[in-house]
């Protein structure tokens, strides 16, 4: 088929997928990130009772395929019918929409959780210790020492963990959302244009594009002391530092 | 019937059927790891190269291959190849019938192009950070360029990359997954069919996840192995 007329007949689906994918990923990651900062103190704690089972969780949703997740939650909960219908949490689990939601949550809650993790450990000791010299609360230092500057730390292993959900997302078409990759597989059923894939794949490319674009602004905005200084030296020292070299 | 005996060995339990499944994916993974790191190394090669074109093409083959969907890559090439081939075999012979790509092929393909494709931005960091002076010691000892390679190159490269070709793998591991919806035996699809019949899904999907689990906790230990005998010569800051 001609691009144009491809475009088109079948354009605004493919839009109309993107919006979920980019709703279904986006509230997955906003959720998650909430859910990570309790999580990943928690994973730093000493008390065994407290790191121990966060672990767990973080290396089960790590270690296991999405897709096998989801199947987990989706159909896995058929099994448990009755006792959901009984504690009024069955509409949750019969809407593929909020399965999907519900997967994708607690696997970026791991990721992030663990990203954040890394954070924290990065955190300067002596900031740590300043906090308690000033008799801080151990919500207060959280709040305004270890979180920022662990956000600021784990930052772009962040970015990169909002293109792989996004990327991952894909598989929600699986549990029959049309989604930019349900609506891609639906519109290949219909027309057998196999170019179809080929613009899904540029659509794609150019969210992830989009979103590592923002990423690089916002980690300027957070991180101006990182952000590498040009330095305009005046011509006649320019030269002699080039001398020396 | 109770859940131990579904996942029994014999005629009446699933386990045997999961067990086979788990084998095409450890078939799939290991069959994928070197075709991967084969195209890892040209794209490393590329992106490195003095060749701004061929530069050019190791960066675009690195975004798009990492910015695509694993699942999208695998439909393009499972039904794009199959069109090329079908094109292909009927300008040969015009009355010949449909072929159908292998889903175990069109795993290996794509699985490979998207492992490719990361494992070249490991490698090229692992040649980045080499040591240049060491490079310019074996030149002045008079090695050949193989010899530079084998001797010097190599086994440093492999210390840089290992920690991140680890990573790799167990995500590799877990995209096999995503082959089961082109209707590949592997555990995941196997476990489906075991769901259809039994009608207890949470238990067979809960231990399709520990197998997963149990195959990403190995490969870490195997790994922390490799890692600390590649790096047996290193002083520790």
């Amino acid at each position: 088929m001609h691009p144009f007329k491809m475009l088109s007949e079948y354009g605004p689906l493919l839009l109309e997928g993107a919006w979920l994918t980019i709703q279904l990923s986006g509230l997955a990651l906003l959720i998650g990130a909430l859910l990570a900062m309790p999580m990943s103190v928690a994973r730093c704690s000493p008390r065994a009772w407290l790191s121990v089972p966060v672990r767990i969780y973080i290396s089960f949703f790590r270690g296991t395929p999405m897709l096998a997740q989801l199947f987990l939650v989706y159909f896995g909960a058929g099994q448990f019918r009755h006792e959901l219908q009984a504690v009024d949490l069955w509409w949750l689990f019969r809407d593929p929409f909020y399965c999907a939601l519900l997967t994708f949550v607690l696997n970026t809650t791991a990721y992030q959780a663990e990203l954040l993790r890394g954070g924290i450990l990065g955190v300067p000791r002596g900031e740590v210790e300043a906090a308690r010299a000033y008799g801080m609360s151990a919500w207060l230092r959280y709040r305004l020492i270890v979180m920022p500057h662990a956000y600021r730390i784990a930052f772009p292993a962040l970015g990169n963990e909002v293109i792989l959900l996004l990327k991952g997302s894909a598989i929600a078409s699986v549990v029959t959302l049309f989604d930019l990759m349900g609506q891609t597989r639906a519109i290949f059923a219909k027309s057998f244009d196999f170019s179809i894939y080929l613009w899904a794949a540029l659509l794609y490319l150019l969210i992830t594009m989009v979103i590592v674009r923002i990423w690089r602004y916002l980690e300027k905005r957070i991180n101006p002391h990182l952000q590498r200084r040009v330095i305009q030296a005046p011509k006649a020292v320019k030269t002699a530092v080039t001398a020396t070299e | 019937m109770n859940e131990l005996s579904l996942l029994g060995l014999g005629a009446d339990g699933w386990g045997d059927e999961l067990l086979s499944g788990l084998l095409v994916t450890v078939q799939l993974a290991v069959t994928t790891l070197p075709l991967g790191l084969l195209i890892g190394f040209a794209i490393a090669g590329a992106s490195l190269s003095e060749q701004p074109w061929l530069r050019r093409f190791g960066r675009a083959y690195t975004t798009a291959a990492r910015g695509i969907p694993e699942l999208l890559t695998l439909f393009l090439v499972y039904n794009g190849i199959a069109m090329l081939l079908n094109a292909a075999w009927r300008a040969l012979d015009p009355d010949a019938g449909f072929v159908e790509l292998s889903p175990f092929i069109a795993g290996v393909i794509a699985l490979s192009v998207v492992f490719g494709a990361f494992s070249g931005e490991v490698l090229r960091g692992a040649f980045q950070a080499l040591d240049q002076g060491q490079i310019e010691a074996g030149q002045a000892m008079g090695l050949s360029r193989l010899d530079q390679f084998r001797f010097i190159k190599l086994p440093q490269i492999w210390r840089f990359a290992l920690p991140g070709l680890g990573n790799l793998w167990v995500n590799l591991i877990k995209d096999t997954a995503l082959v089961s919806i082109i209707a590949l035996n592997d555990l995941l699809r196997m476990t489906n069919i075991a769901v259809g019949a039994t009608k207890q899904p949470f238990t067979f999907f809960f231990v399709a996840c520990a197998a997963y689990w149990i195959l990403s906790i190995l490969s870490e230990l195997v790994l922390a192995v490799l890692e600390k005998r590649a790096n047996r010569g290193v002083r520790r800051a």
